[in-house]
C-alpha cells in the first residue's frame, strides 16, 4: 500500500510534463493536477510514516555490480518528501500564468517536462536507500536544473551562470561519489546506506568520507564557502524555477547531511563544531551580501543561503548532543532544523513567487528602478509582505517556532555540563535574526512603499489571480503552521528521532502551545488597535517630510542608501565596486555615484584561481582530442589496467 | 480549580492593569528630572496623559503616499510591548504567562515591532523616515547579541531559558555571581538605553537633526496614531525598564516589600535616565555602534566569568 502511494507519487510527478508534448493546449493545467496527485499521495504517506509511525521498504534488481533499487520509506526522507512535493504543485499553477505557453510557447513545455522530473528526482532522493541509486537520482537531479536554470539562455549572464552551476554542481558529485566509496567501508553492507560500524567515524577513511560527503552535500545546499554558484543560478532562472531551486533542491543537500548524522553512532566532537562554525559564518556573511544587492532575485537567494546556514546550525547542536550523550539537545536542534527546513521551503517559494509577480508587473528586479508598488499591486504586495515577515523568523509566523527550538536547544547547551560552544549558535542566531530583518524591510520597504523611483517600461498592474491565488495558498499554510505549530511535533519528533537513540519527547522538552497562546493574545490586540486608530477621522495630504515644498521620488532612501551603515560595516568582505566622482568647480556637472557589490569570493578567488589553474593545465589539452573513438580507447585502457590490478 | 485559576487571573490582571495605567508616568519623571537639572519648573509629571488624550480626541493626517502598513507601525508598538509585559514579573507578582523559551519570545516581539516600524516609516517616503529607518535597523544587528548574551549568563545562572526563574535568580544572586551581574547590567543598560531612543544614542525631544533615530521615524504620524506611537514608547520603556529593575531587587516573597521596591525602582531608573540625559552629550553615530559592540563584548565577558565561577 505504502509502496505504491511511493512509486505513484514518483511516476506522477516524473511524467507531468508528457502531456504537455502531446497537447500543449492543454499541458500546463494536466500537469499541474498531476503534481497535486503526486503530492496527495505524498501527504498520504506521510500521514501514515510520520503520524502512524509505519515504515516501508522497496527492492528491485538492477544489473550493475554494488547497486540495486533499494527504496527505504523513513521519517526524514518522508518528512522532507511533503515540501518537495506539495510545493512545486503548487507552483505548477503559478507557472500556468508566470510562464504561459502563450508568451514563452519555445520554452513552456520542456520546462514543464523538466520540472516535473526534477521533482520526480527529489522524490527518488527522499528514500534511496542505496549509494548508487542516490548518486543516480542525484546526478539526474543536477542535469535537470542545469537545463531549467539555463530556460532564457539568449542572454550571457545565464548561459554563465547555468555553466558555473553546472561545474560547481559536478565537483559536489566528485566529491560524493568519493565519500560514498570510502563510507561503502564502514557500513559493511556495500552500498547500501546502513549504519556505520562503532569507531569508523574516528578513523582516518571515516574523517575523509565525513569530509567529502559533507563538502557534497553542502555544496548543494549552498552552506558558504560552498555558495558561489547559488545567488546566479537562482537568478538567472525563471522565477518558479528559482522557487524550487532555492525552496526544496538545496533542501536535498540538507537531507544528505541528516542522512550523515542518522547513520554515525559516535560522531566526533569537532563535526559539530565545523557545522556551526560554517553555520554562523556563512549566515552573517550571506546577510551582509544580501544587504549589498540591488537584483531582487539575488537578494532572495543569498537569503537562501543564509537560511540552509540557520539550518546547519540547527545540526550542528543535534551532532554536538549525539557526542555528548545529550538527548534533549539531539531531539530540539535536529526538530528546528528539520522545521526551519520546512518553513523555508514554504516561504522562499512564496517570495520567489512575488518577485515574479512584480517582474512580471514592471520588467526589472533592480531595487533602484522600483518603489511604491503597493498601489498598483495591492495583493502581490500583501503576500510578499506575509513572506517577508515570515523569512524574518518573527512571531507568531512559522518562521518563529522552528528557530525558537534551535534557541532552546543552545540555551540547554549553555548549562553546566553541556555544549558551551552552543553559546556561538546563540549569538549567531541572534545577529543573523537583526540582519534579516534589516535586509526584508529593505527589499519590502523599497519595492513596495514609498513613491515610484523611475519611469517603468509599461505602468505596473496586478498579476493575474492564478498567480496571486496561490501564493495566498502558501502563505495560508505558513500563517497556519505559525499559529498552531504544536500540530506538525508528532512529525517533527518522528523523523528527529532517526537521528540517534533515546531520544525525549518534543512536548516535554517545548511547550509549542506557549507559542499558540501568545499569538492569541499579541494578534487580536494589534488588530484592535490598528483598526482603532484606521477609524479615525483623515484628511489626505502629501508627505510632509519635514515642509519641502516641491518632493520628488529622487529624494527618497534608496536600497543602497538604507544599507549603506551596514554594508560599510563589512566593507572588508563585500569589497565593494564604487565609481565616486569628483565634484569640481563652482558649478559642477551632473555627476553619478556607482556602488556594487560582487560576490567576493567568486569573482576575486575562485575565478582568477580557475584560470590560472586551466592555463598551467593547458599542456594537458593532448588528451582532449575530440575524437570519440580516442576517448573509447581511454575507458577500456582504464578498465584494463583496473582488471589488473584487482587480479594481481 | 475555579480557585486556582482566580489568584493567576487577578494577578494578571493587576500586572497588566499597572502596566498600562503607570506606564505614561515614566517619561513624565524623566522630563521632570531633567528640567530640575536645567533650573526649569517642566512640564507637569502627567503631561503625557494630557498629550495623549488630545491627540485621541483630534483627526489623522495620511500621506497620499502610505497604504495600511503605515499603520502597522503603530498598531504594533502599542500591541508588542503590551504582550511581552505578560512574560516579565513584576513587583511580588511571577510573570502571568512563563514557559521555556520565553526569553526569546521576548526579543523577537521587539523585532516585530521593529519590522513594523520600519516599515511604516517607509511607507511614507520621506528621505527624514528613510534615514530613521536604516539607522534603527543597523544598531538592533548589534543590540540584539548584546540581550541575548546576558540572556544566556542568566539562564546558566538559572538552570532554566524563562525569564521569571531567570530573573529571580539574578536578584538572590548578586552575592554569589556578583561580577557576571554586574555585565549582564551594564549591556542590558545599554540595550535599554538604544531601544528607547535614550541619550546618549538617541534624543527623544528634537526631530529634525540628522543623528536622529527613533523620533525621524514617526515624523509623518499624527493624532490618534501619533498617540499610539507615544503610548507604545511608554510601554516599551516600562517593559524594558522592569527588565532592568528585576535584574536587580530580589524577590522577598512579601507583597508589601516587593511591589513598592518595584515601583520605587522604576521610579529611580527614569530618574537615573534624567540625570543621564542631563549631564551627557549624545554622540556621535560612529560612537553609537562602538557603544554597543562594548555592551555585546560585556554580556560576552558575564557568561565567560559564569563559566569559570
Amino acid at each position: 500500500m505504502l509502496q505504491s502511494l511511493y512509486f505513484s507519487a514518483l511516476l506522477l510527478s516524473a511524467l507531468s510534463g508528457v502531456p504537455g508534448l502531446v497537447r500543449p493546449a492543454r499541458g500546463g493545467r494536466m500537469a499541474s493536477w498531476m503534481l497535486v496527485g503526486s503530492a496527495l499521495c505524498a501527504l498520504g504517506l506521510a500521514g501514515s510514516v510520520l503520524y502512524g509511525g509505519l515504515t516501508w521498504q522497496a527492492e528491485l534488481r538492477w544489473a550493475l555490480p554494488g547497486a540495486h533499487f533499494l527504496f527505504r520509506g523513513d521519517p526524514i526522507g518522508t518528512f522532507i518528501l511533503v515540501p518537495a512535493t506539495l510545493v512545486p504543485a503548487i507552483l505548477s499553477f503559478y507557472a500556468e500564468g508566470y510562464w504561459s505557453d502563450g508568451a514563452h510557447a519555445d520554452t513552456a513545455p520542456a520546462l514543464r517536462l523538466f520540472f516535473g522530473a526534477s521533482v520526480a528526482c527529489m522524490v527518488l532522493l527522499c528514500a534511496a536507500a542505496n549509494a548508487v541509486l542516490f548518486l543516480f537520482g542525484w546526478e539526474i537531479m543536477a542535469i535537470l536544473a542545469f537545463l531549467m536554470v539555463t530556460t532564457s539562455d539568449q542572454d550571457a549572464a545565464v548561459r554563465e551562470a547555468g555553466w558555473i552551476y553546472l561545474v560547481a554542481s559536478h565537483t559536489g558529485a566528485l566529491m560524493l561519489f568519493a565519500g560514498f566509496a570510502l563510507l561503502a567501508l564502514g557500513t559493511g553492507t556495500g552500498f547500501d546506506l546502513g549504519p556505520l560500524r562503532p569507531g569508523f567515524a574516528s578513523t582516518p577513511a571515516g574523517t575523509a568520507a565525513f569530509l567529502l560527503l559533507l563538502g557534497g552535500f553542502l555544496l548543494k545546499a549552498g552552506v558558504g564557502p560552498l555558495h558561489v554558484w547559488l545567488p546566479g543560478a537562482h537568478a538567472a532562472a525563471p522565477s518558479h524555477v528559482s522557487a524550487l531551486l532555492s525552496g526544496l533542491m538545496l533542501k536535498m543537500g540538507i537531507l544528505g547531511v541528516l542522512r550523515i548524522i542518522a547513520l554515525t553512532p559516535d560522531p566526533p566532537l569537532w563535526w559539530a563544531g565545523l557545522l556551526t562554525g560554517l553555520g554562523a559564518a556563512s549566515g552573517i556573511m550571506s546577510m551582509a551580501f544580501a544587504l549589498g544587492q540591488k537584483d531582487l532575485k539575488r537578494l532572495l537567494a543569498y537569503s537562501s543561503i543564509e537560511n540552509v546556514s540557520v539550518i546547519a546550525l540547527g545540526l550542528g547542536l543535534a551532532l554536538a548532543g549525539k557526542t555528548l550523550a545529550l538527548p534533549a539537545l539531539v531531539m530540539l536542534g535536529g526538530a528546528g532544523a528539520l522545521f526551519h527546513l520546512l518553513n523555508h521551503a514554504l516561504l522562499k517559494p512564496l517570495l520567489f513567487m512575488g518577485a515574479g509577480s512584480v517582474m512580471h508587473a514592471t520588467g526589472t528586479r533592480d531595487l533602484e528602478r522600483l518603489g511604491g508598488l503597493a498601489h498598483p499591486m495591492p495583493r502581490t504586495a500583501f503576500l510578499f509582505l506575509a513572506g517577508a515577515f515570515g523569512i524574518c523568523a518573527l512571531p507568531p509566523f512559522n518562521g518563529f517556532a522552528g528557530e525558537w527550538l534551535m534557541y532552546l536547544g543552545a540555551f540547554r547547551g549553555t548549562q553546566p555540563n553541556g555544549w558551551v560552544w552552543s553559546v556561538v549558535t546563540l549569538a549567531s542566531l541572534a545577529v543573523i535574526g537583526a540582519l534579516t530583518v534589516a535586509c526584508f524591510t529593505r527589499a519590502y520597504g523599497i519595492v513596495f512603499l514609498g513613491e515610484p523611483r523611475r519611469d517603468l517600461a509599461h505602468p505596473a498592474h496586478e498579476s493575474p489571480r492564478s498567480m496571486t491565488a496561490t501564493m495566498a495558498v502558501l502563505a495560508g499554510i505558513c500563517l497556519f503552521i505559525g499559529l498552531v505549530p504544536a500540530v506538525l511535533a508528532p512529525a517533527l519528533q518522528a523523523a528527529t528521532r532517526e537521528l540517534g537513540p533515546g531520544l525525549p519527547a518534543l512536548g516535554s522538552l517545548a511547550n509549542l502551545k506557549a507559542l499558540s497562546l501568545m499569538a492569541l493574545i499579541g494578534l487580536p490586540m494589534g488588530l484592535a488597535v490598528w483598526q482603532a486608530i484606521r477609524r479615525a477621522p483623515s484628511t489626505r495630504t502629501g508627505t510632509w517630510d519635514c515642509g519641502y515644498a516641491l518632493p520628488t521620488a529622487r529624494i527618497q532612501y534608496t536600497a543602497s542608501s538604507f544599507s549603506r551603515m551596514l554594508t560599510d560595516g563589512f566593507r572588508w568582505l563585500l569589497l565593494p565596486i564604487e565609481r565616486i566622482p569628483r565634484i569640481q568647480g563652482l558649478f559642477p556637472r551632473e555627476s553619478r555615484f556607482q556602488s556594487q557589490a560582487p560576490d567576493t569570493l567568486l569573482d576575486r578567488g575562485l575565478n582568477p584561481a580557475a584560470s590560472f589553474v586551466a592555463s598551467a593545465l593547458s599542456w594537458l589539452r593532448f588528451l582532449q582530442a575530440g575524437h570519440l573513438p580516442i576517448y573509447l580507447l581511454y575507458v577500456v585502457l582504464t578498465l584494463v589496467a583496473l582488471f589488473a590490478w584487482t587480479l594481481q | 480549580m475555579i480557585r486556582n485559576l482566580v489568584q493567576p487571573a487577578l494577578v494578571l490582571l493587576a500586572q497588566m492593569a499597572l502596566t498600562l495605567a503607570l506606564a505614561p508616568l515614566l517619561p513624565g519623571i524623566v522630563n521632570k528630572v531633567k528640567a530640575l537639572f536645567a533650573g526649569r519648573v517642566g512640564p507637569p509629571v502627567f503631561q503625557l496623559y494630557f498629550d495623549l488624550a488630545k491627540l485621541l480626541r483630534k483627526g489623522a493626517v495620511f500621506s497620499r503616499t502610505t497604504t495600511g502598513v503605515f499603520l502597522a507601525g503603530p498598531a504594533a508598538a502599542v500591541a508588542v510591548p503590551f504582550t511581552a509585559a505578560l512574560l516579565i514579573p513584576m513587583g511580588a507578582a511571577t510573570a502571568p504567562v512563563s514557559f521555556a523559551g520565553d526569553a526569546v519570545v521576548l526579543a523577537y516581539l521587539f523585532g516585530v515591532a521593529r519590522f513594523f516600524v520600519v516599515l511604516s516609516a517607509l511607507d511614507t517616503g520621506s528621505a527624514f523616515e528613510g534615514m530613521g529607518a536604516a539607522r534603527e535597523v543597523t544598531f538592533a544587528v548589534l543590540a540584539e547579541p548584546a540581550l541575548f548574551m546576558g540572556l544566556a549568563t542568566l539562564a546558566r545562572l538559572a538552570g532554566s531559558p524563562s525569564l521569571a526563574p531567570m530573573l529571580t535568580a539574578a536578584g538572590q544572586g548578586w552575592r554569589a555571581a556578583g561580577g557576571p551581574l554586574a555585565l549582564v547590567l551594564t549591556a542590558w543598560v545599554i540595550v535599554f538605553l538604544v531601544e528607547n531612543c535614550r541619550i546618549p544614542f538617541d534624543d527623544p525631544n528634537t526631530h529634525l537633526e540628522l543623528t536622529m533615530i527613533h523620533e525621524a521615524m514617526v515624523l509623518d504620524h499624527s493624532g490618534p496614531p501619533l498617540a499610539a506611537v507615544l503610548y507604545g514608547a511608554s510601554l516599551k520603556l516600562w517593559v524594558l525598564g522592569a527588565l532592568v529593575v528585576k535584574l536587580c531587587l530580589p524577590l522577598r516573597g512579601t507583597w508589601w516589600i516587593d511591589w513598592p521596591a518595584f515601583l520605587g525602582g522604576m521610579v529611580l531608573l527614569a530618574a537615573g535616565v534624567g540625570v543621564l540625559e542631563s549631564i551627557m552629550a549624545r554622540l556621535r553615530m560612529r560612537r553609537v555602534s562602538q557603544a554597543l559592540i562594548a555592551a555585546v563584548v560585556s554580556g560576552t565577558f558575564g557568561f565567560l566569568l559564569l563559566l569559570l565561577a
